[in-house]
Formats: structure tokens, sequence, C-alpha cells
């Protein structure tokens, strides 16, 4: 299994610059967009992540393109061996660009935007009516809000009070083909969640403490469903990546990888 | 045949505390009983057919057995995506259960006709398709079957008020039942036409024409042994299904034929465009597209 290195944005970073180049593949912006997220998720906030236990806290990444980040977090946990990560977009690998849910951790295979958040709905109001204390978290991007099917989850959620169902936007402002508020524009989108009766949390989302103290602090135990709306940047941690659509598609050349590794190396100690 | 849906889903739920119905805002005199009965095993989602098949997904992924329920156009076609990468993709028991094929909303106009969802259903790995002949077989497929590993797609007819003759409620996954024996001709059929079918087989055998009658309530698996044996003993066969010809009976009766190289002639009653401008009875569009009894009937005569 995996040298059980720490489960850290600066070790998620590093890992998504290394097998995205070795694998030459993009998605490398959307990736170190959640690179905190996912750090805080994974480190710190999810409850019995990876293991069969029934009540295990669920995760899905409903952004599923960006599943270079938490194959990342598996490994660092030791969920998943060296070889899996090593094999990432390789032929017959277990981690392909979108998550499948055969790998340990990932309970959901993920790809198609808008379908997440229904996944993890279903699991909140399982938990309801077993009696269970296990909540559901579920990573979902800006861009994904377009699409008409999340919100009929977030009036579902609403509507029946799933307590424990959280949802975190990766709010990096941009998608495929262009900026969010050029495309199709979402703002306020902290109030729209909140008009539509979730309890709205707006957070640094490149401030893993902050991260942590946000969704450990969140009463799964009553209330309304939770969102929280981090604020991220797509290629954070790599200055010529940071807000540029080209990264929600290219891979690295030897000249980009070099450079993009010294500045995460440099700039953003674990 | 959804009336005996309902009543048998109640048993089951009385037995199995796993199961769930979910509604996205239809079954109004279906499922009442239901709903009060386990209320806390019923949701009304609003009309939000693919929040409903996401939510059963993440139920299902949890232990529980949820049936949703809407009009067959909806059941499978809105939230077509969501049965692919949710249940299908992860081999969860969602139970989709569509009323009324065909034209059995004929008034309602074309986006009520289900003219494709078995096709859509049948090409998807491992999603079960079944689409009963008449309430009795319903009512023991959806027995049989609750906790059959996998999602399920019913396609369930709207009337209760008829019996296939010989049929006697019979269904077993991946077999076909045979419901009349004759030497001349085979007749498939699938779905709530049966009963036009089987009224198309008593006029032929008033001009002499005896028919043997298979009922394939199991598109998928498929019934290919029975259908096999069965096709290599005839000249001619015949497929009905209130469907599109394309992707249901009479695609999957010639693959079969294709496949295993049997000498037989098919013909397939079914519909081959779409009624854009037609409103009207149920009764009155399948007279339109040669699925009535007497249509059924001159097709098979013409074809021998």
């Amino acid at each position: 299994m995996s040298t059980h290195q720490t489960i850290t944005p600066w070790n998620i970073r590093k890992l998504i610059i290394e097998q995205s180049k070795r694998a030459n593949v993009g998605h490398i912006g959307s990736a170190l967009s959640i690179a905190d997220i996912v750090s805080a998720l994974f480190a710190q906030v999810l409850r019995k992540v990876g293991s069969d236990d029934r009540c295990r806290d669920r995760f899905v990444l409903s952004k599923g393109h960006a599943a270079l980040a938490v194959y990342s977090a598996l490994y660092l946990k030791g969920l998943i061996p060296r070889k899996h990560l090593q094999s990432y977009c390789c032929e017959g690998s277990m981690c392909g660009v979108h998550p499948e849910h055969h790998l340990p951790g990932i309970d959901f295979s993920t790809g198609s935007l808008g379908q997440g958040l229904a996944y993890g709905a279903g699991a909140a109001l399982a938990a309801r009516m077993g009696g269970d204390d296990f909540r559901a978290f579920v990573l979902v991007s800006d861009a994904e809000c377009n699409e008409g099917s999340l919100w009929e989850t977030v009036m579902f959620a609403a509507h029946h009070n799933l307590s424990n169902l959280v949802a975190i936007v990766d709010d990096n402002g941009q998608q495929a083909f262009g900026m969010t508020k050029d495309v199709l524009n979402l703002r306020p989108l902290a109030e729209k969640w909140k008009v539509f009766g979730w309890e709205v949390h707006e957070v640094d989302g490149h401030d893993v403490a902050e991260l942590i103290r946000t969704l450990d602090g969140l009463d799964t135990t009553c209330g309304k469903p939770k969102a929280v709306i981090a604020e991220t940047v797509s290629g954070k941690g790599v200055s010529f990546m940071e807000g540029k659509i080209e990264w929600h598609y290219l891979p690295l050349n030897d000249e980009q990888y070099r450079t993009a590794m010294k500045e995460i190396e440099e700039t953003s100690k674990p | 045949m959804r009336r005996s849906f309902a009543k048998a889903l109640g048993e089951i739920a009385e037995a199995d505390g796993r199961v769930v119905l979910m509604t996205a805002d239809l079954g109004f005199m279906v499922l009442e009983e239901f709903a009060e009965r386990f209320p806390s095993r019923f949701f009304n989602v609003g009309v939000a057919e693919a929040n409903m098949v996401g939510l059963a997904t993440g139920l299902a992924s949890c232990g529980y057995i949820p049936y949703v329920y809407s009009i067959a156009t909806f059941a499978t076609m809105r939230p077509y995506e969501q049965i692919r990468n949710g249940p299908v993709l992860h081999s969860l028991p969602v139970r989709i259960v569509g009323t009324g094929g065909g034209f059995e909303y004929g008034a309602g106009g074309v986006t009520h006709h289900a003219l494709e969802d078995l096709g859509i259903c049948r090409i998807q790995p491992n999603l079960t398709v079944i689409a009963p002949a008449d309430h009795r077989q319903a009512t023991c497929a959806v027995h049989d079957t609750y906790d059959y590993p996998g999602p399920i797609y019913y396609r369930l007819g709207k009337r209760d008020d008829y019996e296939i003759p010989g049929l006697e409620g019979r269904f077993t996954v991946g077999r076909a039942e045979v419901v009349r024996e004759g030497e001349d001709v085979l007749i498939i059929s699938v779905g709530s036409i049966s009963v036009e079918a089987m009224q198309a087989v008593d006029l032929l055998e008033e001009a002499g024409i005896e028919a043997t009658v298979m009922i394939v309530a199991s598109l998928r698996p498929a019934p290919e042994d029975d259908l096999r044996e069965m096709l290599s003993k005839f000249e001619v066969a015949a497929t009905v299904e209130e469907h599109y010809v394309e992707g249901g009976l009479g695609s999957l009766v010639s693959e079969i034929i294709a496949g295993h190289g049997i000498h037989c002639r098919l013909v397939r009653c079914g519909i081959r465009g779409m009624s854009i401008g037609e409103c009207g009875s149920e009764a009155s569009l399948r007279e339109a597209h040669d699925l009535s009894p007497r249509r059924i009937f001159r097709t098979v005569l013409e074809a021998l």
C-alpha cells in the first residue's frame, strides 16, 4: 500500500502534477481547484471513509473530471496502492479521468454533471430512514449548477430537511468553454441556495483550516441541508494555470511540468 | 396492471422493510393505499424524474429496494442517463415502473405514447426488462422479481379488466409462455396488445388457420432458447407489439432468427412512425397503426 504520507494540499498538488504529466492528460486546473477541499475532507472530516462500514460517511465527487485530486488523497490515506495511482489513465487502469465505484473510497461512479447530488441525497435519506448518523458530502462544481437536475435535488433536500446532506460548491468561476459569469451567470450563487431552503456557508476554498472548521462545525443532526460555497481558483498553486480556461483541457509539456512542480514546492509548503 | 402492481407491492412491502416507493407526482387512484400504509417509505418527489432515479440510486446503494413510478415515457426517457449511470452502472436494485405502454394514454397525445421504452431499456446491459401481458402476469412478475439482482424496468398496462386466455398468470424471467398451439403460423406478442393479438388469432382460426401464440414478457434476459426452438418449427412468424418495430420485440426476434440462421420469415406488427397530429383513443390509434385485431389478422394472412 502507500507510504502513508500526510494528506495535505501540497502533497495532493504535487501528485496531480506528477500523474497528469506522466499520463499526458488534462483536467489539471479542475483538480488543483479542489486540492484543499479534498485534503480537508479526507484528512479530517469524512468518517470511516474507504471502509465497508454501513455507517461510513458517503462522499460523491459529482464533478468527476477532477478525480485525480481524490485518487491522490486515497493514495495518501493508504486506501489505494501507489501502483493504482501510477496507472492513472493507463490501459486497464481502475483510475480513469472520472472515478469508478469499484475503487476503494469511491462510493459512486461519476462524470456526467448534475447527477451526484441526487446520489448523496438518496444516501442521506437512507441514513435517516435507517436511524443512522452518517452524512453525505457531495462536491459539485459551480458550472454544474447549470444543470436543472441539480436543482431538482436541491428542492427535494430542502423540502425533506436532509440535514445530513452537505453540498460543497467548488466556486472557481470558470467552466469548460468560458467564465461562468459569461456563459450562464449564476450570481448570486449563495443567495440562490439560501432561497431554495439550504443553510449556506461561504468560505475560502483554499484555506484548509477554515474548511475543516466549517465542515466539522455543521450540525448535521437537524435543520436544513448544508451548502458550503467554497471560493476557489482553477489551477490554484500554478501561476500560469490560475484562472485560465485552457487548463481545463491541456496536458503539461516538459518545461511547464518543471515550472509547475517548482512553484508548488516553493510556494505551497505543507 | 398498475393496480395489481400496487397491491402486490403493498404485500411485498409488508414483509420487507427495504421496499420504498417513489413517484414523480403520478399515481392518482393507484398509489394512495401504499402511501397510507407505509408513509415513511413513500415519497412523492414532485415532477422531477431525473432526481427520483438519482435518489433511488443513493437509496439502493444503502440497501433499499426503491421503486420509481411514472408514465412509461417519463419514467424511462426523461431520466434515461440517470438510469444508465445510476442503477445500471452500479448494478443496483432500482425498479423503474412505467405505466401505459404504447397508445394506452391515447388521447394524451404523442408526448404520452411510450413507443420506444422497451427498445431503449433493452439495450442497457444488466437492466432486466419486463412487460406483462395482463394483470395476473404482472402480479406474478412483480412478486417473483422484487429482490432480483440489478435494476428492472417494468412496463405496466393501465387496465386490470382482461386476461389472456391460457396464460394463467405464468411468468419466469428469461422464458416465454405458450398460450395456444397451432401448426400454421407463430404469433409472438408482448404487453397489453396481446389481447388484440389473441383476438386476431381467433379471426385466423375462423379462416382455418391455426396459430401458436407465445407471450414474451421477459425481453431482457430474452427467452432465447424458447424462441429459437419455436421459430425453428415455423415458416412464418409474426411479432405483435405496441412499440416501434425497431428496438423492441420485432428486433429481438429478428436478432434470434439471424443469429441462429433460422429459416423463418418474420412480419413485424408494430408502429412505424410517430402519430403526429393524430389524437384519439387507444383503440383508434391501434387501428390507425395496423394493430387492431382485424389489421393484425390481415397482416398475418398476407404473410401466409
